[in-house]
């Protein structure tokens, strides 16, 4: 499977992304400038990697969700492309619109910067089938905005719809209903706070998040 | 012409930077202080006569994320 990384002034986590995806599948991702207007032909994923993007200024991912390559990334999600935002990538997909809610200051003000539990939620997606729903897996969070907002109304629907990816396990940030990650209603946009990317190999202290790339890569195809 | 656009957090939603400083005025003595709510203000230059839905549409489509936050515009 060919996959593309989007690297935006201020990105920190691009090159995390790009081994994790050459690991699970073999082949180095393209790196894609954030003033690109096209994506690479024939890929079965898009990663909007983890970082401070534009120094976080205005709102955390606001100004990326706003960059030429965004609109590539909108259409492509709105054509099924699987599109993955981790961290900072998760606030660009809100600031895009692609997800709902938004992601606001830790509830606790502190930076969090830790391994966390996440329980795997029970979705329709790609990206929770290599797990199973309950599973719980341990990934690190790096953030200063992670406290997941949405109102009443949206919670229920996406709670309501499976769209609940992974919650956290413990207290972490103030999320609402400990939400860490969620898809969209296609389920071929997925946002999340942890860095499933920083457990693929035994190395790194665990690989809890290997099956989340391994998962993907054997629904969409080789 | 300049503008100023006051950026606020929506009701209901939680703020919080607003609670650390209701916390830090109440633990320097200050008695009294209720609900502390942080925004931004943004000092904007535009051109003389650019229309109400323009100076809107900024504001919907960067300056004020409306799934949280209310904005307002006013003229300097």
């Amino acid at each position: 499977m060919k996959t593309a990384v989007i690297v935006f002034p201020g990105s920190n986590c691009d090159r995390d992304i790009a081994v994790a995806l050459e690991s699970v599948t073999g082949t180095a991702p393209t790196m894609v400038w954030h003033r690109d207007t096209d994506l690479p032909d024939d890929i079965g994923l898009v990663a909007v990697p983890g970082g401070f993007s534009y120094g976080d200024y205005l709102r955390s991912g606001a100004i990326a969700a706003r960059s030429p390559v965004m609109r590539a990334v909108v259409d492509a999600a709105g054509k099924g492309l699987p599109v993955l935002g981790i961290c900072n990538g998760f606030q660009i997909l809100t600031e895009a619109g692609l997800l709902p809610g938004a992601l606001m200051r830790n509830r606790g003000l502190s930076f969090v910067c830790r391994d966390v539990a996440l329980r795997v939620g029970e979705t329709k997606s790609a990206f929770t089938s290599g797990y199973r729903p309950g599973n719980t897996i341990r990934v690190p969070v790096a953030h200063h905005d992670g406290n997941y907002v949405a109102d009443d109304a949206t919670l229920d629907r996406i709670e309501g719809e499976g769209q609940v990816a992974f919650r956290y396990a413990e207290p972490v940030n103030g999320s609402a209903r400990d939400i860490a990650g969620l898809v969209n209603a296609g389920g071929n946009v997925l946002g999340m706070m942890p860095h499933p990317e920083r457990r693929i190999e035994a190395a790194h202290g665990g690989r809890d998040g290997r099956a989340l790339f391994e998962g993907l890569l054997a629904r969409v195809g080789a | 012409m300049k503008l100023r656009i006051v950026v606020t957090l929506k009701n209901g939603v939680l703020d919080p930077q607003g609670k650390a400083i209701e916390h830090a005025l109440a633990s320097l003595g200050f008695a009294g202080v209720g609900e502390a709510r942080v925004g931004k203000l943004i000092e904007l230059e535009v051109a003389d006569g650019t229309d109400d839905e323009t100076i809107d549409a900024m504001c919907r489509k960067l300056l004020a994320n409306t799934v949280i936050e209310n904005y307002r515009v006013e003229r300097a």
